[in-house]
């Protein structure tokens, strides 16, 4: 099944405003670069972020939340950014923030049609507060639901015109979790194939969950934290 | 002397086993991956997607797609593997990693740590660490035993928000060594070299549980 789009204006048409969006990647490592420029473009407004990280100042959703396109973010760690803090401490953000496993696993369960699971992660913190409690095997575990949104979009390494995608590095993270729990996922890939190039034994994302995938282009690929050793 | 936070992370990599899977935290904790005693081997873990995490890349070799849980720029060991995070989770909570070290703000003599947000100044979030000290069944807290305002860090009940609670088992500080016992207290293991019991009393706020000769600990 061809799921190509000839461009990101293309896979990103049927974003509106108000819609609940997941965006993959660990900091700036594997987020989707084409589909948030062109967010920005749009000024798509009123957006409901999930998102491990809100990127930088000045790149990844750091750009989206300058231009005051995002009502709310869900994620789990949003330091390294003067932006976000803030319009959150200003209160212009809602911010929902929640452990980065049960976000991972929130996202799967959504995907997954598991509608909500319990996990001991945050058991007697801010965050369990209003869930249900139930002690397994003698430990205190809390409710969580499942995450879904309107469109999730990931970033892979390669994929076919099937929509099968692999990831490279570290850079899969949320991604792979994310594009099972889109309603109309979009997968924007560095090196855009025809299908039979893939070997489907090394397929991480099977392009069941991909509805549209284009050829990005002119990655940036910026590094948050450069650290070398010198050779001795 | 007090140590310094190489040696605080040289006497943590003292407690490292044959064959462990470890997650280091930021700060401190990063530093143990630098003093593994000689003919153990262990295997790095970071939250983000990588078991069999290396050193620092060289200058011009740094890949934008392979950084740690720190968001910093590493390599990747002979045998490494990459993962989603649902799945480098399930290590964490599934107890497949059998050491996570990390840092603190606060730890409570009950085994409570507070380590990711100050109300009304800091707010990060909590990252992987609400997971990481929910699961992990052996858990290190290498951190100074004072703030910089020189107020205990090891206190009868955490005053910030709390990131898990009666989780933390040992505590390695500038100052001592101390194990969180049943029923509360830390109970002193080792003083750093020329530290002396009643410095380490006169620091630490929560009980301290001080039991025959304390002995230095051995660098």
């Amino acid at each position: 099944m061809n799921k190509v789009v000839d461009n990101v204006e293309k896979a990103c048409a049927g974003i509106e405003n108000g819609m609940t969006i997941m965006l993959g990647g660990f900091g700036l490592c594997g987020i989707p670069e084409n589909s948030i420029s062109q967010l920005v473009k749009l000024g798509t407004k009123e957006l409901t972020c999930i998102s491990n990280n809100a990127g930088v100042d000045d790149f990844g959703l750091g750009l989206l939340l300058q231009n005051r396109q995002i009502k709310k973010m869900i994620s789990s760690y949003v330091g390294e950014n003067d932006e976000f803090e803030r319009q959150m401490l200003s209160g212009e953000l809602e911010v929902d923030l929640i452990p980065q496993g049960s976000l991972a696993e929130r996202c799967r369960a959504g995907g997954a049609g598991i509608p909500a699971f319990f996990t001991p992660a945050g058991y007697g913190t801010e965050v369990a507060e209003g869930k249900e409690v139930r002690v397994f095997n003698g430990k205190p575990h809390i409710l969580e639901s499942a995450l879904t949104a309107d469109y999730a979009i990931v970033k892979a390494w390669k994929g076919d015109t099937a929509g099968n995608l692999i990831f490279k590095g570290t850079a899969r993270n949320f991604n792979p979790m994310m594009a099972m729990a889109g309603k109309v996922t979009i997968a924007e890939v560095e090196h855009l194939v025809p299908t039979g190039e893939l070997d489907p034994n090394q397929i991480h994302i099977a392009g069941i969950f991909v509805q549209h995938i284009f050829q990005g282009t002119g990655y940036e690929k910026r590094i948050e934290q450069r650290t070398v050793r010198q050779k001795s | 002397m007090a140590l310094d936070k190489n040696q605080i992370a040289r006497r943590i990599a003292q407690e490292l086993q044959h064959g462990w899977y470890v997650n280091l935290g930021i700060g401190i904790p990063t530093l143990v991956a630098n003093f593994i005693p000689e003919g153990i081997e262990v295997e790095f873990q970071s939250e983000n997607g990588i078991l069999g995490m290396g050193p620092f890349p060289f200058e011009g070799e740094e890949d934008a797609d392979l950084i740690n849980a720190g968001k910093q720029t590493i390599t990747a060991m002979k045998g490494a593997a990459y993962f989603d995070s649902a799945t480098s989770f399930a290590m964490i909570r599934g107890q497949h990693v059998q050491l996570t070290v990390l840092g603190a703000m606060e730890v409570s003599e009950n085994g409570d740590i507070a380590n990711w947000k100050i109300p009304g100044k800091m707010v990060k979030g909590m990252g992987g660490a609400m997971d990481l000290v929910a699961s992990a069944d052996n858990i290190i807290v290498a951190m100074m035993h004072a703030n910089k305002k020189g107020e205990s860090k090891l206190l009868s009940n955490c005053s910030l928000p709390l990131t898990g609670v009666g989780c933390v088992k040992k505590v390695v500080t500038n100052l001592a060594v101390m194990e969180i016992v049943e029923g509360g207290g830390f109970k002193l293991l080792e003083r750093a070299p020329g530290v002396s019991v009643e410095e380490i009393q006169a620091a630490t706020e929560g009980k301290l549980i001080i039991k025959g000769e304390i002995p230095e600990m051995v660098l």
